[in-house]
């Protein structure tokens, strides 16, 4: 059976029709649909459950604390991480690279440089700009080669002495490349950087192992992965994190307060300042436990399959071009663009036949302008999507240039 | 995609500007210009005004947008020719929806109202990002 048979059932929004059409949700790259299990398990725990976590002295406290605290351990296993201490709950993908650059940020010095790339997302730029404003740091970019994919010579070339944090996709939101992790990892650890990771299109599509990808920091949302927005995971090596001083404070990630100063809290409570998304881990959890039972195997060959098929598809229309690396070399995503049509008018007409996609900049304007374009239409899979939708995609966009 | 999917969305007035503008291009010698992004989509749109005095004698515009917008933009420098600025400053999105014959849902409507705020830029002594 094919994994979109086993699935469809299982998401109630599935069901919705749209502009008169069974709904075609091509946008989970954005955010992903939820498993019934996921919005259950979050209904249930504020039925049955909810209250504040870690120092409630009652029946419900020690209840949400312990639901909470094992999302931590799911996240581990998840992840490959090696101890629950390295896993940092946050509100996302974008907070937690903020969270490191702030904190990484305040032991930059003046002349210290920060390295990204051309294909980020503005959530794993700015915060660098912010880091390296405040400290008198520059910011470089390692530019793309050919059809998309990284040029590593020129990353060898752009690494100093001074370059401190390498910061970059794992796979392109955009271009759905997969970026050689273990290859950049090398390579900024041969001249002292930190890196972090930005794996907010890997987490919901790939096996993840933090022990074989070798980086410092890594960071993804749920709400891409099945699960519930306002919630995301910091991964970070123990070792570092322990050196790191927390750039925010409040409650929860202190031990002692006295009025001129705190004893911060254990790792990886250092890095949770407030009430953290409770119910929103529970909904993690579910998620996970959705996204294993599949086998995250089985949702790559899936995905692959269906990107594969939108991507040579889509290359086969005349007047459109597809973005990005080969098919066989990519993520769950297939940017394109249909001659003559502005990417915000192929979604909308899209719309009209019921079908999602992204369209416009994808939050990647130094990509845009690389790639010379004002932004892109974008279709991104998952789990529940079948060939046949990938069909209709095609037979839709073959129809665009008739229509307006 | 049919063309009747499309009718829903785009009137007639909109696939007409769009294809055939009637006042895109440079505005050589113009006495105010001012550009602006709609940071949701990127869409930019350049406007430029000829002026006699406090009177507007012409208007054109460039862009990188899509249909709604260009079309607005078109509609815009259309009824911008012979208005004081006063005149102009008050034109709001539903004088272009008037031209424009569309329903515009609430997630394009900045497509229309990029335009305006151009124009008021313009008007205030231009600028350009």
């Amino acid at each position: 059976m094919r994994l979109d048979e086993r699935t469809r059932p299982d998401f109630p929004i599935l069901q919705r029709i749209v502009n008169g059409h069974p709904l075609v949700y091509l946008d989970s790259g954005a955010s992903s649909q939820k498993p019934r299990t996921v919005i259950e398990a979050m209904s249930q725990y504020y039925e049955r459950s909810h209250a504040n976590v870690h120092r409630s002295i009652h029946t419900l406290g020690e209840e949400a604390t312990e639901l909470y605290e094992s999302a931590r351990d799911r996240v581990q296993r998840f992840i490959g991480a090696a101890s629950r201490e390295e896993v940092v709950f946050t509100r996302g993908t974008t907070d937690g690279i903020s969270l490191v650059a702030e904190t990484l940020g305040r032991t930059l010095g003046p002349g210290d440089e920060i390295l990204i790339t051309e294909m980020e997302h503005h959530s794993n730029i700015v915060p660098w700009q912010l880091a390296a404003r405040a400290r008198g740091a520059h910011l470089r970019a390692i530019p793309l080669a050919g059809e998309g994919v990284l040029d590593l010579d020129a990353m060898d070339r752009l690494l100093t002495e001074r370059t401190r944090v390498v910061a970059f996709t794992h796979i392109s939101n955009v271009l759905g490349t997969i970026n050689p992790v273990r290859a950049i990892v090398a390579r900024a650890r041969r001249v002292g950087a930190l890196t972090l990771v930005d794996g907010a299109q890997a987490a919901p599509h790939l096996p993840l192992d933090m022990s074989a990808l070798d980086c410092d920091f890594y960071v993804f949302s749920a709400h891409k992965m099945l699960g519930p927005t306002g919630i995301g995971v910091l991964y970070g090596r123990r070792s570092l994190l322990e050196r790191l001083e927390p750039g925010r404070g409040g409650s929860e990630m202190i031990k002692e307060v006295w009025i001129d100063h705190a004893q911060w809290n254990d790792l990886p409570w250092r890095f949770e300042p407030g009430t953290p998304p409770i119910a929103e881990a529970v909904g993690l959890t579910a998620a996970i436990e959705y996204l294993e039972k599949l086998g995250m195997d089985a949702v790559a060959e899936h995905e692959r399959a269906l990107t594969r098929q939108a991507v040579e598809g889509l290359a086969a229309i005349p007047g459109v071009t597809v973005y990005g690396p080969p098919a066989r070399e990519r993520g769950a995503v297939a940017a394109f663009a249909v001659e003559g049509l502005h990417p915000h008018d192929v979604a909308a007409l899209l719309d009209a036949e019921g079908i999602a996609v992204r369209a416009g900049h994808h939050c990647a304007m130094p990509l845009m302008r690389r790639l010379g374009v004002v932004g892109t239409s974008r279709a991104t899979f998952s789990v529940f999507n079948s060939p046949d939708e990938v069909s209709l995609l095609l037979a839709a966009v073959a129809g665009l240039h008739s229509a307006l | 995609m049919s063309a009747t999917a499309a009718r829903g969305l785009y009137s007639d007035v909109i696939r007409e500007r769009w294809r055939r503008p009637r006042f895109r291009g440079e505005l050589p010698g113009a006495s105010a210009v001012a550009e602006d992004v709609n940071p949701l989509c990127g869409d930019r749109v350049r406007l430029m005004l000829a002026l006699e005095g406090e009177r507007i004698t012409g208007a054109r515009f460039v862009g990188d947008s899509c249909a709604i917008c260009a079309a607005a933009a078109d509609v815009l420098a259309e009824l911008l020719a012979g208005r004081s600025r006063r005149e102009a400053s008050a034109l709001e999105a539903a004088d272009l929806l008037a031209v424009l014959q569309a329903e515009i849902r609430p997630t394009r409507m900045r497509c229309v109202t990029l335009p305006l705020s151009v124009l008021r830029m313009a008007l205030n002594g231009g600028r350009r990002p």
